[in-house]
C-alpha cells in the first residue's frame, strides 16, 4: 500500500487548505451529514492512507471509466480519486499484458484482505469466452480479486444489476457483481454511467468513516440514491399543475414544463441527478430537454419505452383480454338462453 | 418482476381480462333476458318519455329529503370525487390515451378532435382527500343506522373497501407517506385498483354500468301504465 497520507498529497498538487474545507463541506452535504461532520471529515481524510484499489473492467463501453475520468477541469473529487492507490485499471494503466496482471496480483498479495475492489461491466456467464482478460475469464477473475478484498464497490448498472448487456434476451448470460460475489460487503454505485461525484462521495464516506455507508435495498449509499429524481426536479411544480410538454419541440417543452407526459421516468427513479447534476453542476438529462430514462434503476432497458409514460399500462398482446370477452360474451348469451327458456317453462304452467 | 412490474404487466392484463369477461357475461345475460309480454291496454303509447326516470331519480325528492339527504349528499360527494380523480388527473388519463391507443391506434385527441381536460394535481389531491372522507361518513352512516346495518351484508363491506383503497393508496403514493418507496406505493395504487376491477363484475358495483338502463326501463313501464313519475 502507498504510505503518504491524502493531506500529504492533496498539499503536493496545490489544493488549498480552503479548497479543501470545501470540498469537506460540500461531501457533507450530499450525504446529508449536519455542518458539524465537516471537521471530523477534513481530519479523517487529512490522515487517511491512499488504500490500495483494483480496477476490474469487465462487459462495459468505457462510459464509467470516462464519467470520473472526463470530470471537468482537475476538481478536487478527481485529485480524491487519483489520490487513491490505483494498482490495477487496464483502460486507463500504461501496462499491459502480462506485466498488467503481475501489477494486480502484486497489490492483492501485497495488501490482502484490505484492499478496494471497484468493479464495472456484468460479467458474462454463458460462455468463459465472452470476457476475459489475459486468458482470464471475467467470471474467475472477479471471483479471485474478490476473495481477498475488504468490499466491492459495482460502479454502473451493469457491474450493479447487470445493466444493457444483460437486457433481453441476454446474449451473454451477463450478471450483476451481486450474482457473483456473496461473501463480501457490496456498494452499487449504479447509473449509465454514475454520477462522478457520487463515486468520489462514496470513497470518500468509505475513507471517512472506515465502514461501508449506509445503502438502501438495492444496495446503493442512501446519501445519494436516498430520493428519487422526481421529487428534487426543478420541473416539478409544472406536474403539481398540470402543465406538461406533449412532444420535446411544442410550446411547453420550450417553457421548461413537466416531461411526465413524454416518458420521464423521474418518479421510480433514485440517483443524485437532480441535485448535484453533471459537468461540475452545469444540468442533467431533465435540464437538457430529455426525459430521464431511469438509468440507475434494474432493468431499466427492459422496462417498457422510454417515451412511453409511466402510468401507461403494459398491455401484452391484449390476447387475453380478446379471449376473456369473447367468453364473457358467450356465457352471458347462454345465462340469457336458460333465463328465457325458464321464463317461457313458468308462462307455459300458468296458462 | 418487481411489484410495479407486476402491477402494470400481468396484474393488469388479467385484472382487465376478468373485468370484461364478468362485465360482458352479466350485461349480455341481463339484456338479452326476455321482456313479458304486457297485452294490457297502453295508457300513454309515448312510452319513452318514462326515460325521463333517470333524472328524475337522480335527484333528491323533496317529501323525502329529510331521512335521505345524508346519503344523497355524501353519495354524489364520494362519487363525483372518485370519477373526478379518475379521469381527470394526469397519470390517469395517460393510462386511458394507453388503452385507446392499443385498441384504436390513435389518442383521445385523434378521436374527438380536442385534447382531454386535465386538473392540477392540488385539486386531484383535494378531491380524493373529500372522497375518502365522505366514503368513511357513508360507512359510519351504514354501521350505526340500524336499518342499514341490517340490509347490509358482505358485498357491500367489501366493495367499500375495494372503492376507498385506490383512493387511500393513490393519496399515500402521493404524499410518499411513511418513507416507503414510490415505486412500493404507486404498485400498491395499481394493484388495489386491479383488485376492484377484478370484484367490480361480480358485485353491487356492477350498479356503474346497470343502473341507468334499469331506470330507464322502469320509467318506460310506469309511462306505459300511466304512473306518475
Amino acid at each position: 500500500m502507498a504510505t503518504s497520507t491524502l493531506g500529504e498529497y492533496l498539499r503536493a498538487r496545490g489544493v488549498s487548505r480552503r479548497q479543501f474545507l470545501r470540498f469537506c463541506a460540500t461531501s457533507a452535504s450530499l450525504m446529508a451529514l449536519p455542518p458539524s461532520m465537516v471537521p471530523r471529515i477534513a481530519a479523517a481524510l487529512e490522515v487517511a492512507r491512499r488504500p490500495s484499489v483494483i480496477w476490474l473492467p469487465f462487459q462495459e463501453c468505457t462510459g464509467c471509466t470516462e464519467s470520473i475520468t472526463r470530470a471537468h477541469g482537475a476538481t478536487i473529487e478527481s485529485l480524491i480519486f487519483e489520490a487513491i492507490s490505483l494498482d490495477y485499471q487496464h483502460t486507463l494503466q500504461a501496462a499491459a499484458g502480462e506485466a498488467a496482471e503481475h501489477a494486480r496480483e502484486k497489490a492483492m498479495k501485497d495488501n490482502w484482505g484490505k484492499y478496494l475492489l471497484i468493479v464495472d461491466g456484468s460479467i458474462p456467464t454463458a460462455n468463459p469466452g465472452y470476457g476475459t482478460i489475459a486468458g482470464v475469464s471475467n467470471l474467475e477473475m472477479l471471483k479471485e480479486a474478490a476473495s481477498g478484498c475488504a468490499a466491492v464497490v459495482a460502479v454502473g448498472s451493469c457491474a450493479a444489476f447487470g445493466g444493457i448487456p444483460q437486457a433481453n434476451p441476454n446474449p451473454t448470460g451477463a450478471v450483476s457483481v451481486s450474482d457473483v460475489v456473496k461473501d463480501k460487503p457490496i456498494i452499487n454505485i449504479s447509473g449509465c454511467p454514475p454520477i462522478p461525484v457520487v463515486i468520489t462521495g462514496t470513497l470518500v464516506q468509505y475513507l471517512t468513516f472506515g465502514k461501508i455507508p449506509e445503502l438502501d435495498a438495492l444496495g446503493r449509499p442512501k446519501a445519494f440514491y436516498g430520493q428519487n429524481i422526481h421529487d428534487r426536479c426543478y420541473r416539478r411544480p409544472f406536474y403539481e399543475r398540470g402543465q406538461f410538454a406533449e412532444s420535446f419541440d411544442d410550446e411547453g417543452a420550450k417553457k421548461g414544463w413537466c416531461l411526465f407526459k413524454l416518458g420521464c421516468k423521474g418518479p421510480v427513479t433514485y440517483n443524485a441527478c437532480a441535485t448535484t447534476k453533471w459537468n461540475n453542476g452545469t444540468s442533467f438529462p431533465i435540464e437538457a430537454g430529455h426525459g430521464c430514462i431511469g438509468c440507475s434503476e434494474p432493468k431499466f432497458w427492459d422496462k417498457g419505452g422510454f417515451y412511453q409514460p409511466l402510468s401507461a399500462g403494459d398491455w401484452g398482446s391484449g390476447r387475453t383480454i380478446a379471449a376473456a370477452a369473447g367468453a364473457g360474451v358467450v356465457l352471458g348469451a347462454a345465462a340469457a338462453a336458460l333465463g328465457r327458456k325458464r321464463q317461457k317453462d313458468v308462462e307455459a304452467k300458468q296458462s | 418482476m418487481t411489484l410495479l412490474d407486476f402491477a402494470r404487466g400481468p396484474g393488469l392484463q388479467w385484472s382487465v381480462a376478468i373485468f370484461v369477461f364478468g362485465l360482458l357475461w352479466r350485461l349480455v345475460g341481463i339484456f338479452f333476458l326476455r321482456t313479458k309480454p304486457d297485452l294490457s291496454e297502453p295508457r300513454n303509447p309515448a312510452k319513452w318519455k318514462g326515460l325521463r326516470l333517470i333524472a328524475l331519480r337522480s335527484w333528491p325528492r323533496k317529501e323525502f329529503l329529510e331521512g335521505t339527504a345524508f346519503g344523497e349528499v355524501m353519495g354524489y360527494t364520494f362519487h363525483l370525487g372518485f370519477l373526478v380523480a379518475l379521469f381527470f388527473y394526469v397519470p390517469h388519463l395517460l393510462f386511458f390515451e394507453s388503452v385507446f391507443e392499443g385498441l384504436l391506434g390513435t389518442d383521445f385527441e385523434g378521436i374527438f378532435g380536442f385534447r382531454w381536460p386535465v386538473l392540477p394535481t392540488a385539486a386531484i389531491t383535494f378531491l380524493s382527500a373529500v372522497s375518502v372522507a365522505a366514503l368513511v361518513a357513508v360507512l359510519i352512516h351504514r354501521i350505526t343506522n340500524p336499518v342499514k346495518r341490517l340490509i347490509s351484508n358482505f358485498d357491500d363491506y367489501f366493495s367499500w373497501l375495494l372503492t376507498v383503497a385506490p383512493l387511500a393508496t393513490g393519496l399515500l403514493a402521493y404524499a410518499h407517506a411513511g418513507g416507503i418507496r414510490y415505486e412500493t406505493l404507486l404498485g400498491t395504487h395499481i394493484l388495489s385498483a386491479e383488485v376492484l376491477l377484478v370484484w367490480f363484475p361480480f358485485s353491487k358495483l356492477i350498479h356503474a354500468f346497470t343502473i341507468f338502463a334499469a331506470r330507464g326501463a322502469t320509467g318506460m313501464i310506469f309511462e306505459r301504465k300511466g304512473a306518475s313519475l
